[in-house]
């Protein structure tokens, strides 16, 4: 900031500067997607858990771009995880729709709409309405798929999905490296996306609307369409990582409209920082790794864990591992100088 | 009687019976809501402790069921109030996010606990003769234990209503709902008026706890699986409200009931149907303030 102001030049282009500043790429951010390439290569027989953790990193970041930089609190982001879920599994299933690529851009756009639609008309509302509202969204698409089992299988699911091979060439293996790559390489392309979106304009206006809507309404801010935009958005890199949720675990049961999945994605983004882009990765990957550890001691057990680690994040660690990071780094920088 | 009469009839009644568990889980949350905007998402586990001290208290002490309601509200009114002087109140002036958070983190460690003491298959209670079977109100029977919740919501509800509308107490409550910085100014102390409804609402959310047990079943998902319907009718009620949360709890009991007997696949749609109907239309609920 400080050097921005002794640059000086017309405020429109100190604004510039200041985004291309933020934009820029640090060092730092090469580390989360050199570990992913590690574990691929350390933990070959763990290829499945590490795909399912990579689709939740994608989960949490489409919910942080909505909670943590728009502020959106919602309680059913579960039901855009599951229609895109649905659409893939709904075509593989009853269309004979295989492929996967275009299976992920259909589950994206499917769920954009279910996105649009919804942000279209609820996010006139805030507090406990919008709480409920977001969460009776996901119930009623969850008892619309139970009221018509006939399609969707029910809470039995639809199991037993096949996709083709990936571009027509790379086929699935049991130990699920294609798998794993595959939503690498997809959870490369969207954060790169949300990333310039969070450090575009848009973003500015998103975070601003976060701070404080009123002045965002009193500077003219079209508040309502920048919320309906980032909420559509969001929506459709949920539905894609409910997607790959199909995909690559080869079933769907309507359990991803749970309430228990938005509050899990939720924990995991409140668990690793929310509105800083890597939270998500932190959050999904700590999360995964203690559940899947600690749930096979005792599932009881695990399930005190999380609301403990609730209860101690909401009390000392308001913004998540990150935020605590960076405060022991801002610790130690001052005592360093004195 | 003819059958669409009788059909009638018996939704009418359950629905009734229902709303009334509703109504006396649900009243807590809307007041205490109403007076500090705090998102409550663990009022469900208070209920669902309600329960469990009921389940304990008759099956290992043999304590009857009416006493042992009386008790379970007792006990849980006033753990409540260490949770809300310790962890609660931290966070007044906290987000939503903030509170949806903590409130739901305790709502899982009950969940757990309640596992961990009773296991995970519903417990039922003994109930006493004059409970069981049916009872005959002159054109035909019907369920006493429904009849029994029917009575006792009715009490309650006069009991609450002369609280809240005919002492000073009520008039205080209804001040700080209405604007807690005028009642702070004029000299209520709404800190401790928040404490006092606060226990009371979780007192009464174990005794609708303790209710339940004979109409839904208990298991430790109690917590989170009716939470959301307590949530539904303080927010379709109206924050704060003691007439909206009875009118959202008899119309959303009655629709449920009436969606259950006559389309059972359909389950819960119409409950979420009609609560996303109502707010779109008045998002403060029927009773709320804009």
């Amino acid at each position: 900031m400080a050097a921005s102001d002794t640059i000086g030049g017309t405020p429109r282009q100190r604004a510039t500067d200041y985004l291309l500043r933020r934009h820029r790429f640090r060092m730092a951010e090469a580390l989360p997607w050199l570990i992913a390439i590690a574990v691929f290569f350390i933990f070959p027989t763990r290829m499945t858990f590490g795909s399912q953790v990579l689709v939740m990193v994608m989960f949490a970041l489409s919910l942080d771009l909505i909670l943590g930089y728009a502020g959106i609190v919602t309680l059913g982001h579960a039901a855009f995880f599951g229609v895109g879920a649905y659409t893939v599994g709904l075509a593989a299933a009853r269309l004979d729709w295989t492929e996967p690529i275009s299976g992920l851009f259909a589950a994206a756009i499917a769920a954009g709409l279910v996105g649009f639609v919804t942000g279209w008309f609820l996010l006139r509302y805030r507090g406990l309405t919008l709480l409920m509202l977001t969460l009776a969204t996901a119930i009623l698409l969850q008892e619309t798929g139970n009221l018509r089992s006939d399609i969707s299988g029910g809470y039995d699911g639809l199991p037993g999905l096949t996709f083709k091979p990936l571009l027509g060439v790379f086929d699935y293996d049991l130990y699920g490296h294609t798998n794993y790559l595959y939503a690498l390489t997809v959870l490369a392309i969207i954060f790169f996306f949300v990333r310039r979106i969070v450090y575009s304009p848009f973003g500015q206006a998103l975070t601003g609307i976060r701070e404080n809507v009123r002045r965002m309404h009193a500077i003219g801010s079209p508040v309502h369409r920048r919320l309906v935009t980032v909420y559509t958005i969001a929506a459709a890199i949920a539905g894609v990582a409910g997607a790959l949720f199909t995909q690559t675990n080869a079933y769907v049961t309507l359990t991803v409209f749970d309430f228990d999945n938005s509050a899990k994605v939720m924990v995991m983004l409140i668990l690793g920082g929310t509105g800083r882009l890597y939270g998500a990765f932190v959050g999904a990957a700590v999360y995964m790794v203690l559940e899947d550890y600690f749930s096979k001691l005792s599932p009881t057990f695990w399930q005190f864990g999380i609301g403990l680690m609730l209860v101690l994040a909401v009390l000392f660690a308001p913004r998540g591992i990150l935020g605590l990071f960076e405060r022991i780094g801002d610790c130690l920088a001052e005592r360093k100088r004195s | 009687m003819p059958q669409v009469a009788n059909i009638a009839v018996s939704i009418l009644f359950d629905g009734l019976a229902y709303a009334m568990f509703l109504f006396i889980t649900s009243v807590g949350l809307s007041v205490t809501m109403g007076l500090m905007g705090f998102v409550n998402l663990a009022h469900g586990a208070f209920a669902m402790a309600g329960g469990y001290v009921v389940v304990t208290l008759t099956r290992t002490y043999g304590v009857g069921f009416v006493p042992s309601l009386v008790i379970a509200a007792v006990v849980v009114g006033a753990v409540s109030v260490v949770f809300e002087r310790v962890l609660y109140r931290r966070l007044y002036k906290s987000t939503d996010l903030e509170q949806v958070l903590l409130t739901i983190g305790l709502a899982f460690m009950a969940i757990a606990t309640a596992t961990y003491l009773y296991g995970p298959i519903p417990k039922s209670v003994p109930l006493p003769e004059w409970l069981q079977g049916d009872v005959n109100l002159g054109f035909r029977y019907f369920p006493s234990y429904r009849a029994f919740l029917i009575v006792l919501g009715a009490v309650l509800i006069a009991v609450l209503w002369y609280a809240f509308e005919r002492t000073n107490i009520g008039a205080k409550i209804r001040a700080a709902v209405d604007n807690r910085r005028m009642a702070e100014s004029v000299g209520i102390n709404v800190d401790r008026l928040f404490t006092l409804t606060f226990a009371v609402g979780s007192g009464l959310a174990a005794l609708g706890g303790g209710l339940a047990i004979q109409l839904l079943g208990l298991s430790p998902s109690f917590a989170v699986l009716y939470l959301v319907l307590f949530l539904i009718v303080v927010a379709v009620g109206g924050l704060g409200s003691l007439k909206g949360t009875l009118l959202a709890a008899l119309v959303l009991g009655i629709f449920d009931t009436g969606g259950k007997y006559l389309l059972a696949d359909a389950g819960g749609f119409f409950v979420y149907a009609v609560t996303v109907v109502v707010l779109l239309i008045k998002p403060a609920g029927f009773y709320g303030r804009e």
